[in-house]
């Protein structure tokens, strides 16, 4: 390896990366397409539908970026933390207990009559502190009592989900929602509309720049590289006098934040209120968008945005091939396999380099 | 190689202009007599529930000619916008039937704006005046069929103990076991009615152990409100209980326990709202009607429902299908002894009181909270 020209050596650093996502991406191609071959539809013909229903009009490119915005946000709940090594797949729980705390706040001081963007930033804040509390104690279990973070991350959004059927269905329901427990909707003047001159939400701009934040940080800053020595070795890190525990605090802190966000905008600019709906599934789906961009803030991106477009076009498939709603899961399932197969493999530079030896 | 991307470049605009244009043509066919109707399910379309009650509604619309869309397993979030809005402008349809509860607020009531040519149909009855136009809801008063199931399943107990699994205790679920209780116990009032609450509308894990426990506790009839009662009846009938059904038939599933069931009749409303609305005729804002309007149906006798048990539902039956029969008649308690109908008061289908039930009858064991 070190023999290796600097040039090839950069390529490879670019290569290596992308080999194995593209390389799962056309394994699932060929493999979902068996899939359908066998379910007796066109695979080419299902292709083209699914181009068709996620980018092929100004409507469906909004379909699927509306459909990627949560996303954004719920992904970064995994992928900050995986930078310091943790697997946190708690994202759903945070999302959830953030919009509840969001509504809270939200409803809080409409009562009182403030303007619609100081209501709007309470809001964020109440949303993203309660998310990062959840995330936050996942890692400091993890450091001050060894508890499992993937485990104590997953059973904490249980339990979000639960505390939030429970304040929806008690305390805060409003009593005018007969067979649907909900809270009182906010007012519609404190809503978050959609960006100007487009059929989405402001919560895709605010996804954008958190994986923006997030790759800054990890990528351009003292602590975000503090942060990547822990993940590489964290008795190493603790070794050079690192406060290893704060930074886990922290950086879970942030996931959970992040996650929070993406509840709040929920309520804010789709649902009006909070409800059982907000549980829809949103953190489970950002832990397969942060494993296939490989924990990469920036490639949360695309990676949001393919798999918004796969749920924009699954309508599509339904309505014009007759093919069940699992279909679209299937394909979810295979990408996700195929990437994890995809992992276990040696990266390209080397794999040449023993066939060339 | 440039000339490579050239190429595939060109025929990635070919390819989109052509699907923008594609997508353009159906919307002009918005206004054509003939609609395209767009069904949309909030779970799987075969689940022996809620959802195939509709789809079979929109099998029946399908079978007069009308070009259907369905779309099955969309959550109550922006997903079901984009479905809505994906059905008008990519499959041009102009009458929708979001079927869930939950799709109205805020969903429907969004798109209803955005889309003024469009009409939008909901299952659940939430219409009030001043909503949008083109806004209509329908629902059934399914709790005729539930207090026939009642009278049946009293007829062929032993133990006198009945078991009712339940998703929530909001009022449609709380007026169905009120109603099915009320029933049974017409017969013969020791019977009760042990109720358990899932938290879900679709919890099968729950419903199973809630079905296994119910027939621990020495129940020998079990019936529920979930949105798919395929587990509870499946699980019924392996423990050798008798079963009423909920939505659609479940009597596929269980030949040796199922007696009859209280049914949505969607296949006869929808096919009748879309001749309606082809004639051009006014939709109503509010559909609402049980057995007399056809709007709800039981599910056949099975074999296993005796004689007496058949004569004494259809006497009764024919009250509903007749002047009417009031289920919510008083003195009614609550089972905590608290009087909540006043002897002498009626409550008849339309007592906007129903609507805000918030009590377990006498007899019903169980609490709301």
């Amino acid at each position: 390896m070190d023999a290796e020209p600097p040039r090839r050596a950069a390529l490879a650093r670019f290569i290596d990366p992308l080999a194995a996502p593209l390389a799962a991406g056309a394994a699932t191609v060929a493999l979902f397409g068996l899939f359908v071959a066998l379910a007796g539809r066109n695979p080419l013909e299902v292709y083209r539908l699914m181009a068709e229903g996620a980018f092929g009009s100004w409507f469906s490119w909004q379909n699927t970026l509306l459909r990627a915005s949560p996303l954004l946000l719920t992904a970064l709940c995994t992928a900050l933390p995986a930078q310091m090594g943790l697997v946190i797949i708690g994202g759903e729980g945070a999302f959830v207990i953030g919009g509840l705390a969001a509504i809270a706040a939200g409803l809080r001081m409409a009562d009182i009559g403030t303007p619609a963007l100081v209501v709007q930033c309470a809001m964020a804040l109440a949303g993203m502190a309660a998310g990062g509390a959840l995330i936050a104690l996942a890692g400091a279990m993890r450091h001050w009592r060894g508890v499992n973070e993937t485990i104590s991350s997953l059973l904490l959004s249980s339990i979000a989900i639960a505390v939030m059927n429970q304040v929806v269905e008690g305390p805060m329901r409003d009593p005018a929602s007969l067979n649907k427990p909900s809270t009182r909707p906010l007012p519609d003047a404190d809503l978050i509309g959609n960006i100007p001159g487009m059929d989405v939400h402001w919560g895709l701009a605010l996804g954008l720049i958190a994986c923006l934040l997030a790759w800054l940080l990890m990528r351009r800053t003292t602590f975000g590289f503090a942060a990547r020595i822990v993940g590489g070795n964290s008795r190493a890190a603790r070794m050079a006098g690192l406060p290893v525990g704060l930074m886990m605090v922290i950086v879970t802190g942030l996931g959970g934040a992040a996650a929070g966000l993406g509840g709040m905008i929920e309520v804010a600019a789709v649902q009006g209120d909070a409800n059982a709906n907000i549980a829809a599934g949103y953190g489970l789906s950002g832990i397969l968008v942060a494993f296939l961009a490989r924990q990469h803030p920036l490639a949360i991106i695309p990676v949001a945005v393919l798999l918004g477009g796969i749920g924009a076009s699954g309508g599509l498939l339904q309505r014009r091939l007759d093919l069940p709603d699992a279909a679209v899961l299937v394909l979810q399932g295979i990408l996700f396999v195929a990437l994890l197969a995809g992992e276990a493999l040696p990266p390209l530079s080397e794999w040449k380099a023993k066939v060339s030896r | 190689m440039s000339q490579d991307y050239r190429l595939s470049r060109r025929a990635v605009i070919a390819g989109m202009s052509a699907g923008a244009a594609f997508s353009a043509l159906p919307v002009g066919s918005a206004w054509a007599a003939t609609p395209t109707v767009g069904f949309i399910y909030v779970g799987p379309k075969d689940d022996y529930g809620y959802n195939q009650a509709h789809a079979a509604g929109a099998a029946a619309v399908k079978a007069m000619g009308v070009k259907v869309v369905e779309e099955e397993r969309v959550p109550e979030t922006i997903d079901v916008e984009k479905t809505m809005e994906s059905m008008i402008n990519l499959d041009g349809a102009s009458l929708l039937f979001p079927t869930s509860f939950g799709y109205f607020d805020p969903h429907i009531l969004k798109e209803a704006k955005k889309y003024p040519n469009v009409t939008f149909m909901h299952c659940g009855g939430l219409w009030h005046e001043g909503l949008p136009a083109n806004v209509h809801s329908y629902f059934g008063y399914i709790d005729e069929a539930e207090f026939l199931s009642g009278i049946v399943a009293a007829h062929v107990t032993k133990t006198k103990k009945f078991g009712f699994v339940a998703a929530k205790p909001i009022p449609q679920v709380l007026r169905n076991i009120n109603a099915f209780t009320l029933g049974a116990r017409s017969i013969d009032p020791t019977i009760t009615v042990q109720v358990i609450f899932t938290g879900d509308w679709s919890m099968p894990v729950k419903e199973a152990e809630a079905t296994n426990s119910l027939a621990d506790q020495g129940v020998d009839v079990v019936t529920c409100h979930v949105d798919s009662p395929k587990v509870v009846i499946e699980t019924a009938e392996k423990r050798g209980l008798f079963t009423t059904g909920y939505h659609a038939s479940q009597a596929a599933l269980a030949p040796n326990g199922y007696l009859t069931g209280a049914e949505w009749n969607w296949e006869a409303l929808y096919p009748s709202l879309i001749t309606d609305f082809e004639a051009g005729k006014t939709i109503p804002g509010l559909i609402r009607g049980g057995l007399k309007a056809g709007i709800v149906k039981t599910s056949p006798y099975t074999a296993l429902v005796p004689d007496a048990a058949k004569a004494k539902a259809d006497a009764v039956k024919a009250q509903f299908m007749g002047d009417g029969f009031v289920i919510f008649a008083g003195p009614i308690k609550d089972n905590k002894g608290a009087t909540v109908i006043d002897a002498g008061t009626m409550r008849g289908q339309t007592d906007i009181e129903l609507e805000k039930m918030s009590y377990l009858v006498e007899g019903v064991i169980g609490s709301t909270s």
